[in-house]
């Protein structure tokens, strides 16, 4: 586990870093800057799918998906971030104490 | 640390008034930072349920500083992932701020430990208030430290709160943790969302990891979505113009 922290972590600071020296040049290719400016979208979709749907190497429809809808309301209504989370937090957890989910 | 008087503009010393534009700044760096404090309560809290301990998980907030590529890191880690796909989601998601250190660097002209130190706070809110605030370049530097140094602050100590808060809680699904995942990183991706290409990605890249789900390793469905914004990336501009 430690490792995988000290390597992930020292990874990232080491992209920071790598900007700083790297020719301006480089964000010059519009092709290299916009897809390296997409990856955020498309992995923090594709992880939003996996965390509400992904069980193992299956597929469930549980109360995370509640949760994900109701933060999807709270999103849409302008709440802060952790209003966003703790709804959802709430409406899984809320749903599973009243056994309606699992 | 004070935060307040960030070690770079070393002239705006002690018993100087800072003008009100400073003051400005100053206060929207602390807003910004105290908004991301919260959401460190929430990462710390859901890494300390996924089964990382405190120090762990604050190790990460020290040292990859990095909001997403945490939350996901974490999140892979939670739900079965292998630490190999952990480790390249977090630096595929990280590879950002190599792009924002590149822009920011012409105008922060940093040198030796400060370089050091200012290359670890170029993320997403500290590169947004460095370019807010573009002229003159001493309140972009301004704005860069400040903001950076708070939210370096804040968001270790909000890491801590959360942790030491979720070693009483136990079990994530109790508590609706797993679902408070999704949402964090949901609420990372909903700014983002600003045109018809963007959920034109944000689609196609849910519906890779979902269908691969099943056939693939977990964290490994999330990978293979990052060919998504390679596709899109790599397609001529003209294909986007709303």
């Amino acid at each position: 586990m430690w490792i995988g922290i000290l390597v992930a972590s020292l990874g990232c600071y080491a992209e920071k870093l790598l900007g700083t020296v790297l020719p301006a040049s480089v964000l010059e290719n519009e092709r290299i800057r916009r897809t390296l400016g997409l990856m955020p979208v498309a992995l923090l979709a594709a992880l939003v799918a996996v965390q509400t749907f992904g069980s193992g190497m299956s597929l469930a429809l549980d109360a995370r998906a509640a949760g994900l809808a109701a933060a999807i309301i709270a999103l849409i209504l302008r709440a802060p971030f952790l209003v966003v989370v703790i709804v959802a937090a709430v409406t899984a957890g809320g749903l599973r104490a009243l056994g309606w989910a699992t | 640390m004070s935060g307040s008087e960030p070690p770079s503009t070393g002239r705006y010393g002690r018993g100087v008034a800072p003008p009100p534009t400073r003051r400005q700044i100053h206060a929207k760096a602390v807003s910004i930072a105290v908004a991301s404090g919260a959401y460190a309560i929430s990462y710390g809290a859901i890494a300390v349920a996924t089964g990382l301990d405190v120090w762990q998980t604050q190790t990460l907030s020290l040292l990859m500083f990095t909001g997403a590529s945490q939350f996901a890191f974490v999140g892979i880690l939670g739900a079965g992932g292998g630490m190999v796909a952990a480790v390249l989601t977090a630096l595929l998601l990280g590879a950002r701020n190599g792009i924002y250190s590149m822009s920011l660097w012409p105008r922060l002209q940093l040198r030796g430990g400060r370089r050091l130190i200012g290359a670890q706070l170029a993320i997403d809110e500290t590169t947004a208030m460095s370019i807010a605030h573009a002229e003159p370049v001493e309140d972009s530097r301004y704005a860069f430290w400040v903001t950076g140094l708070w939210l370096f602050a804040l968001w270790n100590l909000g890491t801590l709160v959360g942790a030491l808060g979720a070693t009483v809680i136990g079990d994530p699904g109790t508590f609706g943790l797993d679902a408070a995942t999704a949402a964090a990183l949901l609420a990372l991706l909903w700014p983002r969302l600003v045109d018809r290409q963007m959920w034109a990605i944000t689609l196609a890249a849910a519906g890779v990891a979902i269908v691969l789900t099943p056939v693939l390793q977990p964290g490994v469905p999330v990978l293979a979505a990052a060919v998504v914004a390679l596709v899109a990336g790599l397609l001529p501009t003209r294909m986007w113009v709303r």
